[in-house]
């Protein structure tokens, strides 16, 4: 075992009957990372970090924290982990105060040092002043920071975070993610992260896991898994075309140099092109159809790209269309499928 | 961990619980209306008697007879045994004295009794009226009614016989040689709502814990609150623990509104001693905690939780005598009821709270609620943990 390792996973493996949701996953986390998890709904992001957070028991494999097993110790890993889960962990009749001092007597926080601590969690998170509101009275993005506060009672060494932005407005999400990198850099603390919206996943983690269909398909950080695409003669054109039609993006689709294509709105496509003649051969499939090109750009790779390249289908799934879990396989299907 | 700190962590969940119950303000009225509304309304619906037979009557013989002539058993037990023949009403046995007659109904071995008294040929060979009486049993009020109406009717036949006879050969008879007198095990004079009150009580504070669990187990599961109190180093049973204190303590203080309603708006009154009302009721709440958690374990979302509260609920109200006495229903009903821990808890607050009994005229049923309870659990646990590790 390297000792910098405070997270181990090793062919980890969960099956809900005959559905396989997360699928033989093995992976390290180093003392003080940010690590995310990328993908789409239902990809088993949650289930993963349900396992590694002791809440669900494997079908298969083994994930250690801090050097003890999940399911042996699960009691020692208890008390190294904070979570924050999909759903609040806040009781909505019980004051801020409250709900952090329930919270912090499972643990075995001497009460001094408890009411200190509550107070300067408050504070950190501007809620001082609404302390003994009942947080049934908070605004959603209040909740979720009593909710991320909520996970740090025990000051733990990793921090369990699962997509902790949902629902939140953009200066919330951006609130929420300034926390948790101070709290990282501060702290030191280790933080696992699941999201679906690439922007947390890109500015916040050290490293990032693609997970599709309960696979690790790619891990690596944001800067080399963007080099899958630009280091292989591979670019990225957005294309505007004020006259677009199917036909025309049928045409493209059908290029040698076309890898994927995705539609953005009625008049621009993203293309995912390789070759030196790209630029050329898409301008002529255009012109012979009489479309006519108002803006063509050469884009920066984004972690969107790298997942529509690796997968051949977009994370297309957004916070606001996230349905409520069923029980039985959830597929992602919504967006468009990968053309080649 | 230790015990202790199994305890304390429970403690701290039922201490929440009971936080989040009380600010829970329409939940707080619901507490008070619900008992309400159920003593108002079965207590107006009083039923009527329906056609029982078989009642276990002991029969207590003092006659002393007069010139070696007992009337009791020449006359009169002949001719009661002669029309019981007939309708089956009666199962008598014979009992050696008041005491032990009064001790068994006390027990529920016997519903009623009727007691000769000392004088009775006395009474009755010097063209007197010879006194009967009818001891019965006042907690249930029904029962209570039915052996004074069929045994004074039984009484007035044998003595219209009787005075026919004594007419045939002396010439002279009492037109009504029977002074028929009722007495209660205890005294006063119990009504429907003492009957039903005792019940009422034991099945809400009992009902709290077996619905109140799966409910609150499976409404923190749902909301995701539960997650919280399992990623931290807490033992399982803790959670169980502190849910069960807090139901439980719901549980009982709905019980004791129940009897000061009972008490101030309908005048119940209470015999025995109040602590041991209480007692019995934990016990009771003992004997459903099992039944809780295995419905806990096997509930996933509230909703079901809920709907098979209702489906256990309501057969279980009507086959325990809560309301109505089991000695009315059709036996294989009684058959059942013979199995629920409701019967036996019902039952044993009954006799205290009415008929004033004490632990020694209980303890088959503290016996049984006891045993059910350890039954029940030693089945659950296991049950539980193994839906706590999924
Ligand atoms: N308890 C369960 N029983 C049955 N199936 C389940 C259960 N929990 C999860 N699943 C299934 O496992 C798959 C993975 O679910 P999971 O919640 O881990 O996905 P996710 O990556 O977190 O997705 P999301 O973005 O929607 O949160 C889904 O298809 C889901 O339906
Ligand atoms: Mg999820």
């Amino acid at each position: 075992m390297d000792t910098d390792n405070i997270i181990e996973v090793k062919n980890l493996t969960k099956t809900f009957g005959k559905f396989t949701a997360v699928d033989d996953i093995s992976f390290e986390v180093k003392k003080g990372e940010i690590f995310g998890l990328l993908g789409p709904n239902g990809a088993g992001k949650s289930t993963t970090l349900r396992m590694l957070s002791t809440l669900s028991r494997p079908t298969k494999g083994t994930a250690t924290i801090g050097g003890y097993d999940t399911v042996k110790h699960d009691m020692d890993v208890r008390k190294l982990i904070g979570i924050v889960s999909e759903k609040m962990i806040i009781y909505n009749r019980l004051t801020a105060k409250e709900n952090l001092r329930f919270f912090g007597s499972l643990f075995n926080i001497p009460k001094d040092t408890l009411t200190k601590r509550i107070d300067d969690l408050l504070e950190l998170v501007q809620l001082t002043k609404f302390k003994d509101a009942q947080v049934g009275t908070f605004s959603t993005g209040m909740r979720q920071r009593m909710n991320v506060v909520r996970a740090l009672l025990n000051m733990p060494q990793v921090l369990f975070l699962d997509e902790p932005t949902l629902g939140l407005d953009p200066q919330s999400s951006v609130e929420i993610r300034e926390f948790v990198r101070k709290l990282n850099q501060e702290q030191g603390t280790t933080v696992i992260i699941t999201t679906h919206m690439m922007l947390d996943a890109d500015l916040l983690c050290d490293r990032i896991a693609i997970v599709d269909h309960g696979k690790i398909i790619a891990l690596d950080t944001s800067t080399n898994l963007k080099k899958i695409i630009s280091g292989a003669d591979t670019m990225i054109v957005k294309l505007e075309i004020a006259n677009l039609t199917p036909d025309m993006t049928a045409t493209i689709k059908a290029l040698n140099c076309a890898d994927a294509i995705t539609q953005d709105n009625s008049t621009t496509l993203h293309v995912i092109v390789h070759g030196d003649e790209a630029f050329d051969s898409i301008i002529d499939a255009v012109r012979k159809k009489n479309g006519k090109i108002t803006s063509m750009a050469n884009l920066q790779p984004s972690l969107e790209d790298v997942f529509l390249h690796i997968t051949g289908h977009e994370v297309r799934d957004s916070a606001d269309q996230k349905i409520p879990m069923e029980h039985g396989p959830k597929r992602f299907g919504g967006g468009q499928r990968r053309v080649r | 961990m230790t015990v202790q700190t199994i305890l304390k962590h429970s403690y701290r969940i039922a201490q929440k619980d009971l936080m989040e119950l009380f600010r829970n303000r329409l939940g707080l009225v619901l507490l008070i209306v619900m008992p309400l509304f159920m003593m108002v309304m079965v207590g107006f619906i009083y039923p009527t008697n329906g056609t029982i037979s078989d009642l276990q009557i002991g029969v207590v013989n003092e006659d002393a007879g007069l010139q070696g002539q007992f009337m009791s058993n020449q006359v009169f037990l002949p001719a009661l045994q002669g029309i019981n023949d007939q309708t089956h009403m009666l199962v008598m046995s014979n009992i050696s004295s008041v005491d032990d007659l009064k001790d068994r109904v006390q027990r529920g071995n016997l519903e009623g009794g009727i007691v000769i008294p000392a004088n009775f040929s006395e009474s009755l060979m010097s063209g007197q009226q010879g006194t009967i009486i009818i001891v019965s049993d006042e907690s249930n009020p029904q029962i209570s009614a039915t052996i004074r109406s069929a045994l004074t009717g039984v009484f007035d036949a044998i003595g219209t016989q009787f005075a026919e006879q004594q007419l045939n050969t002396t010439n002279i008879a009492v037109v009504k040689p029977f002074n028929i007198q009722t007495q209660g095990v205890v005294s006063g004079n119990p009504s429907y709502f003492d009957f039903i009150a005792p019940g009422i009580m034991a099945m809400t504070v009992m009902m709290s814990v077996m619905t109140g669990l799966p409910v609150a187990i499976s409404q923190e599961k749902e909301i995701g609150t539960m997650d919280g109190m399992m990623v931290a180093p807490v033992n399982r049973l803790s959670i169980l623990l502190g849910k069960t204190f807090a139901q439980t303590a719901r549980g009982l203080i709905q019980g004791a509104i129940i009897l000061a309603l009972a008490i101030g708006i309908f005048g119940v009154t209470i015999q025995g001693s109040i602590l041991l009302v209480f007692a019995l009721l934990l016990l009771g709440v003992f004997s459903f905690v099992g039944l809780g958690i295995v419905i806990t374990s096997f509930t996933k979302d509230q909703e079901t939780a809920q709907m098979l509260m209702m489906t256990l609920m309501f057969p279980m109200m009507f086959l325990s005598g809560v309301f109505f006495p089991i000695q009315q229903m059709p036996w294989y009903m009684q058959t059942i009821s013979q199995f629920l821990p409701l019967t036996y808890a019902s039952d044993a607050l009954r006799k205290v709270m009415v008929l004033g009994a004490g632990v020694p005229q209980i303890t088959n049923e503290l016996i049984i609620l006891v045993a059910f309870g350890i039954v029940m659990i030693a089945i659950a646990l296991p049950v539980f943990r193994r839906m706590m590790t999924r």
